[in-house]
Parts: structure tokens; C-alpha cells; sequence
């Protein structure tokens, strides 16, 4: 098995700690190098912090596991500078197809509208993403140390004490803040006592990855009820280097050791197929999945991200995806508090935010489930009435959950938010994720969302830069002078010349996403969310929602 | 009054960013409705919505078209 790619070692190098180096107290230290530890590495970087990486192994995820990256998750990864590696090896994809026994019932396109820079999902392998990740980290000064295992965490008022273990010995490590990225199982999680809650799904899956030459479109295929697996349901994904995806619902008295032979799994692929076509296997795991999560993700200096704090079922493709986004909403809240510009009570708001996402991945991701995987003798009529349904009437095809494919989450309740004052049409309300749109910078074609992120940003709508009067742009260039700094950026519909950054919106559609009229601002988080709009700029209005946006506000 | 066959879930006060939360809720509403019953129990909660739900839309023509859409193949499974 896996000829597609191979697994390099990383160096394993011994503590400068046990040789005779004193030991400082280090900023930040992440604890994992899965997707998760890697992008709040990465981020953290970005943001000027510096990162000591921990990992227990020495190379990267083994088997090809993760697989669907959402759109929202290669904008962050552009963000981070590795966006087109992930792009250009993956396989891009918009459309799904439901079958139902042995027909197609309907498809869908994940992205129905155009006008934006990434496509709804890209299918790559996470070993690739991982090391792609990995290069990414290095070039932005993350410090790696592979073989190092935390072994203990011991918290304190303002800090945390860990015991790492490595072939030439244990050693002790002293952080200002640990961001535990550990995965499902994490032995952080458990050495601090802390619990995880929820309920584990009475099914099982094989996971088959097939080499093969086969001319299966870039789409997601799902079955309900095939001739070919009776009962049962069947995903078939397309990843890179021609490997094909395979997914098999087996039911709970499915024996996973037996299930993993080639000779059980042989024939079950070959009757999807239905044909003589040579492959092979590249790698074949048998998993059960648990939906739980932390009930906080904060305990004091030890901040948890991804499957450490959350586990899905893998319909919707929702695991590595949140933990992106869990890394992209912490970081730059982390950097204010480790500046002093914010309070602590502003990590907790990552809690709270990241918090609200897991419960609606954690729902999602149930009913999915529920749909896929019927209880019940009612549950499965109902549910292959709606399949049926499926095939002519509209309200049915919404109703078929074969898994509700990762999208970021309207953040939409969260206390960072200034509730809007007046009205607007659209979705991009205070807490929204920010839509993209094409614009042309300095006459070249660019993307909208490449330009947010990072820092606090005030998108100025305007139709012409011209007509942004003098004082204006004096007030918009000293809001990049604050103690946080909001960078101006005006979106115009033509072009013209102006001091501050121009983005043109050329096909007006930053414009109709954003309901903007002339004069129209958006405050935009360092995570590409709304914090908060307006009809017209007031530079009082603006600071006042910095201030709440970043946690500074009286407690209530 | 049409049948209607297009995605028609909603609820007063609820604002929806994904088109299929307002179908997906009522879905597991449903499925909520049957939980722990035995298969005899939900046939009878299930005759008893369609009853509910029949006297609700009141307008024969209406239920005349559902129930030949719903018949229709009944007797192929």
C-alpha cells in the first residue's frame, strides 16, 4: 500500500534544554502538528509571536484521512501563504450526486454563483496538506521539534509547566499560553481532568482509497441503498494522483479487523464497479466516530482547538475545516492579549465563538447521521419516502442530508458584534464570514477576500475615490494609527486616484453582496467576519466598535 | 390554493443563512416526534399527523393532488 506518496521523516533533533542550554520561558507553545497546530503556528507567526511546535511523531498524518477541504478553509490557507499548493493539487469540486437504490435522484453545485476566487471544495489527501503545512510553518520561523511528547501540563495563574519526553530524555518547558491541538483522543485534554461530552453513533465505515485509472468526474457521488451494497450507504470522492476515495457504511456488528482485509474488501469495491478495471489499495482503515465537545475550549494559559476540543461525524467533512477555523478565530486575539490591548475576557469570546460553531457542526453533523444511518423501522420509511420524493419534487431534494457540507458559521449572536443601526438586505450581517468578490488592485484582477484579514480593516464603499473628501481621508489614515490599528480600504466602482487602497469593483458584485450604497462601511475582523456596518463613516461610531470587537468594553 | 412542491419550511422569528436548515429542521422534528415509539405506535402517530394535517389544509383539491403524488408508485416497492 501507498505508492501514491512518500513518507519522509523529519529530523528529530534532542533538546538544546538537555544540553546544558538554560530553559526561557517561551510565549506560545503549540502542541500537535495536525492541520489544527499547524495553521495556529502558522498564524501565530504571521502575527509576530513566536511558536514552539511539539509533536510526538515524526512525520506526517499516515493514511489519507482528512480529504475535503471547504472553501472558506482555502481562504484561510491563502491567508496563510499556502492556499495554491492545497489548490493546485487538489481536486477542485462544485457538484454532488445522490443515487438512490440504482438511480441518480438529483445533484447539486456547492457554488452556484460565480464571482469567487475558490471553488466550493477541494479533495486532497492530508498528508499533502500537512506537508505543504509543514514548509509553510519553517518559511515563517515556526520552531519544529519532531519526537518531542508532552508528557505533563501543569497549570498556573500565569503560565503552564510541561514535561516533555524525547529519545535522549525528559526535559521541562515553561509557556505563556499552550494551544493544545492533540487530536480526538488528547492526552493533554486528559492529564489536565478535563471531560469531553456527547454520544458515540452505533455504525461503522470503511474507508477504502483505490489507485486506479478511471474516468469517475471531479464530484462527490453518494449512494443510498445500492444494488451493489444493499441496505447500506456508499460515498465515492476523487483525490489526487488518481486515487479514489471509498466509503462504506457496514453497520455496527461489522467486525473492523475482518473488514479491513484486501479479501473482504476486494469484492465490495469491485461490485461498485461493476467492471474488470484494474486498481489497487492504497489504504483501508475501518472507523467509528463520537459527536462531542468540550464544554470550554479556555482553561486558564491552555487553549484547545480542533478535534482536542470537538469531534464530528465525518458527513459534511466538517473536522479539519472547524479546527481551521478555530485556529483563524483565536490567533489574533491572542496576539491583542499578549500585546495588553485586550483583555483575557477576550479569549473567552474564542470559546463562545468557536463554541457556537462546534454546536452547529455538532447538529448538523447529527442529523446527517440520522438521515444516513436510520434508527428505526419509522425513521427509514420516512427517510426512503424523502428519497423517493427526491426524484420529481423540489422540497425533497432539500430534504436529502447526505451530509451538510462544511460552511463557516454566522457568528451572528457573539458579543463582539455592534448590532446594526440601520437596515440592510443580504447576509453579511454583524458576525457574517465575508463574501468574496473579484476587484481589480492597481489595475491588476484580484480577489476581495485576499485583501482582508489580519488585521482589524474598514471597507469605505464609494463610487468614485475622487469623491472622498479631504478630512475624511485624514480620519481614515489616522484609524490605521491606532493603538489597533484598522486599515482603510476603499471599494470603489471605478477606479481613481486616492492615498488610501483602492479595490475597483468592477463587476459591482462586492457591492450587491455587501447591500452597499455610496458612503456604506464595514468594519472587518483580523478573521474575515463583519464586527460591524453603517450607511456612513463616524470615526466615534468605528472606534466604538474596535473597542468592542477586541473585548474592551465594561463587563455587563 | 396550488400544492406546493417547492422548499416551503420556515418559522416566524427564525432568520436562515443555509437553505436547508428550515427543511432540516423540520426534519428531525419529525423524527423527535417518533422517538422511543414502536413500530405500531408510529404508525398510528404518523396516521394521526396526516388526519391533523389533512383537516388543517382543508381544501380537497389540494389533498386529492398530495395523495395521488404520494400513491404514485406505491405499488412498484
Amino acid at each position: 500500500m501507498h505508492q501514491t506518496y512518500q513518507y519522509k521523516k523529519f529530523p528529530y533533533a534532542p533538546a538544546p534544554e538537555l544540553q546544558g542550554g538554560t530553559s526561557q520561558r517561551h510565549t506560545l507553545i503549540v502542541i500537535g502538528c495536525g492541520p489544527v497546530g499547524l495553521a495556529a503556528a502558522i498564524d501565530a507567526r504571521q502575527h509576530g509571536i513566536p511558536v514552539l511546535l511539539l509533536d510526538d511523531d515524526d512525520t506526517v498524518s499516515v493514511g489519507s484521512r482528512g480529504l475535503c477541504y471547504a472553501k472558506r478553509t482555502l481562504e484561510i490557507l491563502d491567508r496563510y501563504g499556502c492556499g495554491d499548493p492545497v489548490a493546485a493539487k487538489g481536486v477542485g469540486w462544485n457538484v454532488g450526486r445522490t443515487f438512490f437504490r440504482n438511480e441518480e435522484v438529483f445533484n447539486f453545485n456547492l457554488r452556484p454563483q460565480p464571482g469567487h476566487k475558490r471553488p466550493g471544495m477541494v479533495n486532497l489527501q492530508q498528508y499533502y496538506l500537512e506537508q505543504y503545512m509543514v514548509e509553510r510553518a519553517q518559511q515563517a520561523g515556526v520552531e519544529i521539534r519532531w519526537k518531542h511528547k508532552v508528557v505533563s501540563v501543569q497549570p498556573h495563574d500565569a503560565h503552564a509547566s510541561l514535561q516533555v519526553d524525547t529519545p535522549d530524555g525528559n526535559y521541562a518547558l515553561d509557556a505563556d499560553w499552550v494551544i493544545v491541538c492533540d487530536g480526538a483522543r488528547s492526552p493533554v485534554r486528559s492529564m489536565l481532568g478535563l471531560d469531553i461530552e456527547g454520544k458515540v453513533f452505533m455504525d461503522r465505515f470503511l474507508i477504502a482509497d483505490v489507485l486506479m485509472k478511471a474516468d469517475f468526474p471531479a464530484e462527490r457521488w453518494f449512494w443510498f441503498d445500492p444494488p451493489f451494497h444493499p441496505d447500506q450507504s456508499v460515498l465515492l470522492h476523487r483525490e489526487a494522483d488518481d486515487v479514489y476515495r471509498i466509503d462504506f457504511q457496514l453497520g455496527w456488528d461489522a467486525d473492523p479487523e475482518e473488514e479491513k482485509k484486501p479479501e473482504k474488501v476486494i469484492p465490495r469495491i469491485k461490485a461498485m464497479l461493476g467492471d474488470d478495471r484494474e486498481f489497487t489499495l492504497e489504504w483501508v482503515s475501518v472507523y467509528t466516530f463520537q459527536c462531542r465537545r468540550m464544554k470550554d475550549f479556555r482553561h486558564g494559559r491552555c487553549l484547545f482547538a480542533g478535534d482536542a476540543a470537538h469531534q464530528l461525524s465525518p458527513f459534511g467533512a466538517r473536522g479539519a475545516n472547524s479546527g481551521i477555523q478555530d485556529a483563524d478565530n483565536l490567533i489574533w486575539k491572542l496576539k491583542l492579549v499578549i500585546d495588553g490591548k485586550a483583555p483575557l475576557r477576550l479569549l473567552d469570546t474564542y470559546s463562545e465563538e468557536r463554541g457556537f460553531g462546534a454546536d452547529e457542526n455538532i447538529l448538523n453533523s447529527t442529523r446527517s447521521t440520522d438521515f444516513i444511518t436510520p434508527k428505526d423501522a419509522n425513521s427509514k420509511t420516512l427517510r426512503n419516502a424523502v428519497l423517493s420524493l427526491s426524484r420529481t419534487l423540489p422540497f425533497a431534494r432539500k430534504l436529502v442530508n447526505s451530509g451538510r457540507l462544511s460552511v463557516p458559521c454566522f457568528l451572528s449572536t457573539s458579543a463582539l458584534n455592534t448590532p446594526d443601526s440601520t437596515a440592510f438586505d443580504g447576509d453579511m450581517v454583524p458576525g457574517a464570514p465575508m463574501d468574496d468578490a473579484p476587484v481589480e488592485i492597481d489595475g491588476r484582477h484580484g480577489w476581495l477576500i485576499d485583501q482582508l484579514g489580519g488585521k482589524f480593516q474598514l471597507l469605505v464603499f464609494c463610487d468614485d475615490p475622487a469623491s472622498i473628501p479631504k478630512a475624511m481621508q485624514r480620519q481614515l489614515t489616522a484609524l490605521a494609527g491606532a493603538t489597533i490599528p484598522v486599515e482603510p480600504l476603499l471599494i470603489s466602482r471605478k477606479a481613481g486616484e486616492c492615498p488610501l487602497k483602492v479595490l475597483v469593483d468592477y463587476e459591482g458584485l462586492a457591492f450587491s453582496r455587501y447591500d452597499a450604497k455610496p458612503g456604506t462601511v464595514y468594519l472587518a475582523r483580523p478573521d474575515q467576519h463583519v464586527a460591524a456596518r453603517w450607511r456612513e463613516a463616524e470615526v466615534s461610531r468605528i472606534v466604538a466598535a474596535v473597542t468592542r470587537a477586541t473585548a474592551n468594553f465594561a463587563e455587563e | 390554493m396550488a400544492l406546493i412542491l417547492e422548499p416551503n419550511f420556515s418559522e416566524e422569528g427564525q432568520r436562515y443563512f443555509r437553505d436547508f436548515s428550515p427543511g432540516d429542521d423540520f426534519y428531525q422534528l419529525l423524527i423527535d416526534t417518533h422517538r422511543d415509539l414502536s413500530d405500531e405506535q408510529s404508525a398510528m402517530v404518523n396516521a394521526k399527523l396526516i388526519l391533523i394535517l389533512s383537516n388543517h389544509i382543508g381544501d380537497l383539491a389540494v389533498l386529492r393532488e398530495a395523495m395521488a403524488l404520494a400513491r404514485d408508485g406505491a405499488d412498484q416497492h
